[in-house]
């Protein structure tokens, strides 16, 4: 803490009127200090508040699932079966559904978004289409899901029927598959932002030593670029994987919601995030409300460890 | 004083802070977030005995509003009505939040020991559940049976041309194709009357799946909401699911006929459901319009109800206030019902409606009856 007589009182010339413009000076800095103090503290005041909040809706979700835990044991994670009428609550088949749909997507978008990421950070960084392409690519994140939902239902679910009936599954759209599909697109844009940003961020003296030694560009691409950048575009892509996994509404509308273990990857699911969408409001019986919100519990877990994970490779990649 | 005027700073904004802390533990242990948060609406609400507050059934909205309007045009009242589903409008009005609530089913054990007075159901329309099908070839309609809906639903008929289909559609070329089936994945009061519908139709149904507003499908796809269920059917041929008749008739999708306990093939329809609900009523009105005994009755019917608490002195409520509310109520099961048939919503039949005007009369203020 700054006190009042630590502060430098230079005073050369000793009339009252320089004494008097000395004490001013003196007065201002301290006033730059005590604004300084403020800014420091509402910083800090800021971070905590995000940590209480987080460790707040942890404790309302653990506290509320409470019931539930008790009624059913750790046995709620792998028990399949999900009969509301008898009191039976197995989250397996909506915790397979969550990473099936959420791991296809990423698959899916890896090569799209690491493809954009490389187009406008290394070939094309200036000039009007990849401006446009940028801005396209923020937009399919500013679409709100409903119309993704909305969209999948009229215009993917057939294309993906007939592809269906073509390969010789039961053809009826909706299911797993097409809410990796949806889920793929709404997911580009999270690892191709924060890749095209770490590409930019790769010195070009690296790129123009590699280039000197005769490198063309997709060798510089490849021993250059994606070495320096792959912390970042693995934080990227776990971003991705992370707004996947929550994501609830374009999902409910493409995903067939059932209770049914998914038989493959056509078969009709159901995700965590969207069961809770849809029970929430007509949960009638205590232990039926807790069991779901102790999903939200799972969920919130299946996040964090996937996060923890992924920070154990980057730290990884990093150390290297 | 500019020091001074920094430390009271400091202190409003550590005060802040605390408030934001306190604000934080208090709403985790609450409980249920949602009645604590409520709960100042409703010493608000009862402020003003003009407004009514109710919520409930999103089924009853659309005629709720219209009967609103036509009550506040002639009488001057105001009712706000939420359409949050019928379980949380039993939930607010356990929690004393709302006048009444309104639900697609009436309240079930586990409901009745969490509420702390006696509660009354008045039933106040009623509508139905039908089939709809997608079936581009089919051009008559197709009639069923309770066995044969029980079985396509269980997942034991799997193809439209199965033996069982056809054998009461004689004359329509049904196609080889599989049958899709769509439900609700949200919980609701259409699956509560259709699943009650195929418990007393099915042994296996009432044994293997049982009736609730959520249950474990054995087969078939989930979509939100009615028109979540119209969208399954209208995009995938081959698909049957249940939606309600008022949804069906407005969207002009194509719906089943189905053989009743009398074994008459019933077109639902607003008055095959008033013809439903023509059957003696007990007391209570607690009772399913599923596979009644009226010989021209559709048997996916059933009854919404408004509930409200029994002795309407509490939380200090007026009398006046009650009264009011009495009064809207027994408007809406008499003149209020001129605007269903508009809305396609069945109109209350008489036993209907003398049911409720015996259940209006038994509802007290401070132990006194309110209605004479």
């Amino acid at each position: 803490m700054v006190t009042r007589s630590d502060l430098p009182l230079r005073v050369i010339n000793s009339t009252p009127e320089a004494i008097l413009k000395a004490k001013k000076r003196a007065k201002r800095s301290f006033r730059q200090i005590r604004t300084e103090n403020v800014f420091k503290r509402t910083l800090s005041l800021m971070g905590l508040v995000i940590i209480i909040l987080v460790l707040g809706i942890l404790l309302t979700l653990i506290v509320q699932s409470l019931p539930s835990i008790k009624a059913l044991g750790p046995k709620y994670l792998w028990s399949k079966v999900w009969d509301p009428v008898q009191d039976i609550y197995g989250a397996w088949p909506f915790l397979l559904g969550t990473l099936l749909s959420s791991f296809l997507a990423l698959i899916i978008s890896i090569p799209f978004s690491i493809a954009v990421a490389i187009f406008l950070g290394e070939y094309h960084p200036k000039g009007w289409l990849p401006n446009l392409l940028k801005n396209t690519v923020e937009l399919i994140a500013a679409v709100p899901s409903v119309i993704y939902g909305f969209w999948g239902l009229a215009v993917l679910v057939p294309i993906v029927r007939s592809f269906e009936s073509s390969i010789g599954v039961e053809p009826v759209g909706v299911g797993i598959f097409s809410s990796s599909l949806i889920l793929a697109v709404m997911i580009i844009p999270y690892a191709a932002s924060l890749g095209r940003s770490m590409i930019n961020l790769v010195p070009s003296h690296l790129k123009e030593a590699a280039y000197g030694l005769g490198a063309t560009r997709w060798e510089v691409i490849r021993s250059v670029v994606l070495p320096y950048t792959k912390s970042g575009l693995f934080a990227g892509i776990l971003l991705s994987l992370g707004r996947a996994l929550g994501e609830t509404m374009a999902v409910t509308m493409v995903i067939g919601n059932t209770s049914l273990i998914p038989k493959s990857i056509f078969a009709p699911g159901n995700t965590m995030a969207s069961v809770i969408a849809n029970e929430f409001t007509e949960a009638d019986k205590p232990v039926y409300l807790s069991a779901l919100i102790e999903l939200g519990l799972v969920l919130f877990l299946v996040t964090v460890v996937i996060n923890l994970i992924g920070k154990k490779i980057i730290d990884r990649f990093t150390n290297e | 004083m500019k020091l001074h005027s920094f430390q009271i700073k400091r202190s409003l904004v550590a005060g802040a802070f605390f408030a934001i802390v306190s604000s934080l533990l208090v709403s985790c242990g609450g409980g249920g977030g949602t009645t604590s948060g409520a709960d100042s609406t409703a010493s608000g609400g009862n402020s003003d005995d003009n407004t009514l507050i109710g919520a409930g059934s999103s089924f009853d909205n659309p005629l709720f509003s219209k009967q609103f309007s036509e009550y506040n045009k002639a009488n001057g009242l105001k009712v706000n009505y939420q359409s949050v589903g019928s379980g949380a409008g039993i939930s607010q009005l356990t929690a004393k939040t709302v006048d009444f609530g309104a639900s697609d089913a009436p309240m079930n054990g586990k409901q009745d020991s969490a509420i702390s007075a006696p509660a009354i159901h008045i039933p106040i329309t009623a509508g139905a559940v039908v089939l709809s099908y997608n079936l581009p070839e089919v051009k008559d309609t197709l009639k069923l049976t309770p066995e044969v809906l029980a079985d396509i639903f269980l997942g034991k008929i799997t193809k439209w041309n199965d033996g069982k289909i056809a054998a009461e559609n004689k004359g329509v070329k049904l196609p080889a194709t599989s049958i899709v089936i769509a439900h609700r994945s949200d919980g609701s009061g259409t699956s509560n009357i259709f699943t009650t519908y195929l418990s007393k139709v099915s042994e296996e149904w009432s044994t293997k799946v049982g009736k609730g507003s959520s249950v474990n499908w054995p087969a078939g796809l989930g979509g939100k909401g009615n028109e979540g269920v119209a969208g399954l059917i209208k995009n995938t041929p081959g698909t049957i699911g249940y939606i309600e008749l008022a949804y069906a008739v407005q969207n002009q999708m194509p719906y089943a006929k189905l053989k009743n306990k009398s074994g008459n093939f019933i077109t639902p329809s607003i008055a095959s459901v008033t013809a439903a609900a023509n059957i003696q009523i007990p007391a209570d009105s607690k009772v399913s319009l599923t596979n009644t005994d009226a010989a021209d009755g559709y048997p996916i019917s059933g009854f919404s109800w408004v509930i409200i608490y029994k002795e309407q002195k509490y939380n200090n409520r007026s009398q006046e206030r009650a009264t009011k509310l009495l009064k809207l109520i027994s408007w809406m099961i008499h003149d209020g019902q001129q605007f269903s048939s508009a809305l396609t919503y069945a109109p209350l039949s008489p036993a209907a409606v003398s049911a409720g005007d015996a259940i209006l009369k038994s509802a007290t203020y401070d132990g006194k009856p309110i209605l004479q």
